[in-house]
């Protein structure tokens, strides 16, 4: 496969769940001429899923007068994914781990646990008038599922 | 997401077509549910063979048709997961909680 062609490409979204499709189908397309397999790409998908879903109900609160950003960016050592919302931000160590036993059988609080695992590397950025950004990082050749959970504190759902 | 409704020897078996996905088929998923226990089934199958996809919001809804149902005295099981589905919930551990079943013949054979 050719080296990957460097390209940035941004979308605003009003805060609708709906719009998850339109986003994971750029995504979907985007990925479809990189070097990442398909198996990957789909745990990708999952992973940019959980932070749209993040940004339009616990950042933007559903108002869909709020915008939430998106950035895809290709470089020549993988794929960035930013989304950015327009709430209050909230504190990434205050999470539960839903791993520990009493909270398997919660209802929520798992959506950050499988970003990281589906991506190399996620973090966090609060800008000072509000708003969350959330930078997912996938390397190229990096396998789909990472082995551990380790990169920083917990979050939101 | 599709959700179609049958009997089988006593058991309501719902089976699953699509994503359970927010705001998408977790809430098809909790109304199947919830209808089927207000209904009186005791015990309530999810095929989830053609279930293509879930994310956090799916699971949390699994999860709490699983609470729903067994803090009613009912059992719920699933059965004919996909490779994806069921590696979602592995790496949440989900698989040590939840009752998972290979297919739909060992699903029902389980409630004897």
């Amino acid at each position: 496969m050719p080296e990957p062609v460097q390209q940035t490409i941004r979308l605003s979204i009003g805060s609708r769940y709906e719009n998850i499709e339109l986003v994971q189908a750029v995504l979907d397309e985007t990925l479809e001429s990189l070097p990442i397999d398909e198996e990957t790409s789909y745990w990708m998908g999952i992973a940019l899923r959980e932070a749209l879903a993040n940004a339009i109900k616990h950042g933007n609160g559903l108002d869909p007068e709020k915008k939430v950003d998106v950035c895809l960016a290709v470089d020549e050592s993988g794929v960035d994914i930013t989304v950015e919302d327009q709430g209050s931000g909230f504190d990434p160590g205050a999470v539960a781990d839903p791993l520990a036993p009493d909270n398997l059988l919660k209802t929520e609080g798992r959506g950050i646990f499988y970003m990281r695992r589906f991506m190399d590397k996620i973090d966090y950025d609060f800008g000072a008038d509000g708003g969350t950004k959330v930078r997912l990082h996938k390397k190229f050749g990096a396998p789909g599922i990472s082995a551990e959970a380790d990169q920083g504190g917990a979050n939101e759902d | 997401m599709k959700i179609e409704k049958r009997q089988r020897d006593g058991a309501t078996i719902l089976d699953l077509q699509g994503r359970i996905t927010i705001g998408e088929g977790d809430v098809a998923l909790r109304e199947a549910v919830h209808a089927a226990v207000g209904e009186g089934a005791t015990s309530i199958l999810l095929n989830m063979g053609r279930v293509r996809s879930i994310d956090s919001s799916g699971v949390g809804e699994l999860v709490a048709a699983y609470t729903t149902v067994t803090n009613r005295g009912g059992k719920l099981r699933l059965f004919s997961m996909p490779s994806r589905v069921l590696g979602v919930l592995q790496i949440t551990q989900l698989v040590t909680v939840l009752d998972i079943l290979e297919d739909e013949d060992e699903a029902v054979a389980s409630l004897a």
